[in-house]
């Protein structure tokens, strides 16, 4: 059971939460000038690092706002947790 | 001490309260308490507790509980076990103890009340935190505990500190990232029936920790050597235990096997309680120090660079001979020495660390040769280990030799047994190396050994230390073994805790549910609702009151409690722009009072959802949506808002449960709604289909809309939630001139279907476009909206995706069960997987058709309307014909009357 910082409430556990994969994926502005690929690239593409990854999440049992936060999924730690269009925190060393 | 009574194997015995039950039975003479699993050999007790791998007993008292071993069980008044051959059987008694959970927060949790364990918590509590201390036995002091050796008061004086909370019978079955530990407290099993009932059996701890500390100390290990399984053969420590603090006094002859001095120490406790030691093989070439002076000066044979290589059984199977040979540390057998008549052969292995809630984490244990031990040494941020387990052993340092066993190279490996519980031997192992498997993960699996309820807590450094030798390959290299939780078997009721039947799930009903429970429907789950599924009159089936229902709705007037479709309020002055963004269709053009039916996808373009979307006011809408999908339709709108388009001033809210609908379908319903609503204009032309009017019905406001799942004449009853049961009966009152009749899921589903109106998750299953389900009508192609952009993909654009159909079986009673295949086989080339097509989605008997119809998903199906198939049931195969998905009322000529 994962410990997660929400910036609204701070920190509850996990079954709080659900989980909305990599953070800072944009809609993109004009779809339909995109190629085939780009478009599949912004709905299927994600980056699966070993080590630290910008992650979205929401308080679904909570506030049921939004936010973003940097998880290690090699360790499971986090780092600081944001609202969403705010400047990121650096990467956790 | 109080003497009580128990009961094992349908014997009557008496023992001391509070003793274990391995205790009491070596007491009373018992030393075979079980058939091992699978070669049904006696088995008796090997260890002293959790650690047990043979022991197991079924409890049949109390609650009863399956597979225990007889080495964690206290005795109390009316005990009832017997002993279990390795799979026990589920109690056929319903459980009417309490289980109960909980949270903590704490500073320090300290996992282990021994020495380690007490010294940690003393240093936690000078600097004034909350600390957490728990213990798995009925006491603490560990080793000190059992093996009587005095605790120094002032440690023993913390576990009464304010700060502290110390809970012993307290086993932590898991450790995970972020501090957080799950323990199981054992609280009334050892009371018997002196308690209160409404203390529950089993509490189960929900710890979170900044730190903690792991004091879990260290179990002793076994030897492997032919016929080492036998009913007299223990684990030293256990062995002197029993012996020497339970004053076990059965035993008179016995043998000592040792790879360390704690065979030594172990060898003085039984020596000092009457039990006569025969020998010591100790399989160092010598050993020094004040406990091997000492057992020289009771004149205890030694014998240097021996061990036991094989044993003899009494009449009973039970231990009576030990043959000792020199034996190098390989395992080889160099040259007999003698055998020894005896009933004990106490082995000390070494000590195995408890590493187990480490392992849980991903921290590897570090072999210690000097130690013979795998410990805890590289800790992360947060945990850290103390004593044994961190290789500090204290009292029991007892410079061991690395040695696991004999290795025969003959049939004695049959029975040289590794692992108890699975009757796993070193053939067995020989054999997985023979097979070329090196990973003790492989080994593991492929020999079984360290599987069982006990995870091998007695054998897995043992079989690490055999492969070593078997591959020569460095047992560093080789590594632990993964142990995974809980670190023993814990009960599902512990860990469902209170949340069972009715509490398992929270259950939602209508205000309308205490009418349709007088009406004896049966009822249909659907999410967490409770919809009526149908309305049985006296001793109608489901089908004949499905059928009843039907007909009331196409030739008169039913009604239907339509209350649990979700609803959401989406206001603010972006609520156009928003829902055109959201639906598939435009909503920013619809007029106020009107309503529209939209499609939501996703961004791969797949439908995720449909419903009604009224505008109520030129900010506000209601949005309805299936009754499943309320929640993740709120949780969609809710992400899009906060995550793509924080610009858009719009607020939404569930109101689900404000609202009571009341839906009146058929022809009649525009007579009854006249009668409800005399001050409503009901007429078509006043009052259109997809638009809402207010009024008073039956004296209280209301939103009427001309909705129609159905394809007949329809009107939706919105009321407050309050006024819900009180409209519904005005309905059934005034109703009863057109011998107006409730239906429930059932009726629903069967009209929507001849209508060919979609269920979203049936007609679909997440890989439909709008266009598959042949609703190109509602794609707008003049804005953009979610999910647009996927059509053009190739995939979805190609053809020969499964398209919704209907689908006629030629004999008109031949049912075709949901998720039945299409083939586009004939009779004459067979049935095989190359010729499936597709599969049935919904499937009815319909009264009004007077047929079965269904509905399916089928590849190309559009071009195949017209076309025969073939539906494959078991020996039969179905000729069908696939259809339009239209069944009733192509022309939309009922809708309005």
């Amino acid at each position: 059971m994962l410990s997660i910082n929400c910036p609204w409430c701070g920190a509850r556990d996990e079954t709080e939460f659900h989980y909305g994969s990599q953070a800072h994926i944009a809609y993109p502005d004009k779809p339909d000038e995109l190629s085939d690929q780009q478009w599949a690239e912004y709905i299927f593409y994600r980056d699966n690092p070993k080590g630290w990854l910008q992650e979205r999440w929401v308080h679904s049992a909570g506030c049921r706002r939004w936010f973003n936060v940097w998880r290690n999924t090699l360790t499971h730690q986090f780092g600081d947790s944001y609202q969403p269009f705010t400047t990121a925190p650096a990467r956790p060393q | 001490m109080t003497q009580v009574n128990f009961e094992f194997d349908s014997k009557i015995y008496s023992g001391t309260k509070g003793e274990t039950l391995a205790v009491a039975l070596l007491k009373n003479g018992i030393k075979t308490f079980t058939d091992s699993t699978y070669l049904s050999r006696p088995r008796g007790v090997i260890g002293l507790a959790a650690e047990e791998p043979c022991a197991l007993v079924q409890i049949d008292s109390g609650s009863g509980e399956p597979m225990v071993p007889a080495t964690t069980v206290e005795l109390v008044e009316g005990l009832a076990a017997r002993g279990l051959a390795g799979i026990g059987d589920l109690p056929n008694v319903d459980d009417d103890a309490r289980y109960d959970k909980t949270n903590r927060h704490v500073e320090v949790l300290i996992i282990g009340a021994g020495i380690a364990g007490l010294k940690a918590a003393k240093t936690a509590l000078t600097k004034k935190q909350r600390v957490m201390l728990i213990d798995d036995s009925p006491t603490p002091g560990g080793y000190f505990s059992q093996a009587n050796l005095e605790i120094d008061p002032q440690l023993l004086a913390v576990l009464t500190d304010p700060n502290l909370l110390h809970l012993q019978r307290t086993t932590a079955i898991g450790l995970y990232d972020q501090g957080y530990v799950v323990a199981v407290e054992k609280r009334t099993d050892h009371l018997a029936a002196n308690y209160d009932p409404k203390v529950a059996r089993i509490r189960t701890w929900h710890i979170r920790a900044k730190e903690i500390i792991l004091a879990t100390g260290a179990f002793q290990r076994f030897l492997v050597f032919a016929n080492n399984d036998r009913p007299g053969i223990m684990l030293s420590h256990a062995a002197a235990t029993y012996v020497d603090k339970y004053k076990v006094a059965i035993f008179k002859n016995a043998v000592v096997i040792t790879v360390d001095d704690q065979g030594y120490r172990d060898a003085i406790r039984l020596h000092q309680n009457g039990v006569k030691v025969r020998a010591i093989a100790d399989i160092r070439d010598e050993a020094h120090g004040p406990l091997v002076e000492q057992v020289k000066s009771l004149g205890i044979e030694i014998i240097y660079s021996a061990t036991a290589t094989n044993t003899k059984a009494d009449d009973k199977g039970e231990l009576s001979q030990v043959s000792i040979a020199q034996v190098s540390l390989s395992g080889e057998v160099k040259s007999f020495v003698k055998d020894i008549d005896c009933d004990l052969l106490a082995i000390s292995g070494g000590w195995t660390p408890t590493v187990h809630l480490a392992t849980f984490i991903g921290i590897k244990p570090i072999w210690q040769a000097k130690q013979a031990a795998f410990v805890l040494a590289a800790m992360p941020k947060g945990i850290s280990a103390s004593g044994a387990v961190a290789g500090d052993f204290g009292v029991i340092e007892n410079d061991p030799a690395v040695f696991f066993g004999v290795l025969p190279k003959d049939e004695a490996c049959e029975v040289s047994f590794i692992d108890l519980q699975r009757d796993a031997t070193l053939r067995d192992l020989k054999r997985a190396t023979g097979a070329g498997l090196t990973s003790i993960e492989h080994i593991k699996r492929y020999t079984t050994i360290g599987t069982a309820h006990d995870q091998g807590k007695t054998s897995g450094t043992t079989t690490i230390g055999l492969l070593s030798q078997l591959i020569n390959k460095p047992i560093p290299e080789i590594g632990t073994l993964n142990f995974r939780p809980p670190y023993i078997p814990v009960l599902f009721a512990a860990l469902a805790g209170r949340d069972r039947g009715e509490l398992s799930d929270p259950i939602r009903t209508t205000p309308i549910h205490s009418w349709h429970l007088q009406a004896n429907a049966p009822f249909e789950d659907v999410g967490q609702w409770k919809r009526p599924w149908y309305f049985p009159k006296e001793n109608e089936d489901i089908h004949q009151a499905v059928k009843r229902e039907c007909l009331a709705a196409r030739n008169s007037v039913a009604v239907m409690d339509a209350s649990t479709l979700g609803k959401i309020s989406i206001q603010g002055p972006d609520a156009a722009i928003f829902l055109d963004r959201i639906y598939t269709n435009m909503f920013s053009t619809l007029k106020i009072d009107h309503s529209r039916y939209g499609l939501m996808c996703g961004v791969d373009g797949m439908v995720i959802d449909d419903g009604v979307t009224t505008r109520l006011a030129e900010n506000r809408f209601l949005m309805t949506t299936t009754t499943s999908g309320a929640a993740k339709v709120l949780d969609w709108l809710e992400e899009w808002l906060q995550t793509e388009w924080p610009e858009l001033k719009v607020y939404c809210t569930s109101v689900t449960e404000q609202w009571a609908t009341v839906a009146i379908v058929g022809p009649n319903s525009r007579a009854l709604m006249k009668r409800l609503a005399p001050e409503l204009d009901v007429s078509n032309e006043s009052f259109a289909f997809m638009t809402n009017k207010y009024a008073e019905v039956a004296g209280v406001p209301a939103r009427i809309a001309r909705i129609s799942f159905s394809g007949e004449l329809a009107y939706e009853i919105n009321v407050e939630a309050f006024y819900g049961l009180h409209i519904w009966k005005s309905v059934m009152q005034m109703g009863k001139e057109f011998d107006i009749t409730a239906y429930g899921t059932e009726t629903m589903h069967v009209l929507r279907a001849e209508k060919g109106f979609i269920i979203v998750g049936q007609e679909t299953d997440g890989t439909q476009t709008p266009q598959d389900l042949a609703m190109d009508w509602i794609v707008s192609k003049k804005k953009d909206f979610i999910g647009k952009r996927s059509f053009l993909r190739s995939d979805t654009a190609r053809s020969g995706r499964h398209q919704l159909v209907g689908v006629l079986s030629k004999d008109k009673s031949a049912f075709l069960p949901e998720g039945a295949y299409l083939t586009a086989a004939d009779k004459s080339n067979g049935i095989s997987g190359s010729n499936h097509i597709g599969y049935i989605t919904s499937s009815y008997d319909s009264a009004t058709l007077d047929r079965v119809f269904s509905l399916a998903l089928v590849a190309d199906g559009q071009n195949r309307i017209g076309q025969s198939a073939i539906v494959p049931l078991g020996e039969n195969l179905i000729e069908v014909e696939i259809t339009e998905p239209i069944f009733y009322d192509k022309e939309n000529s009922r809708r309005d009357g």
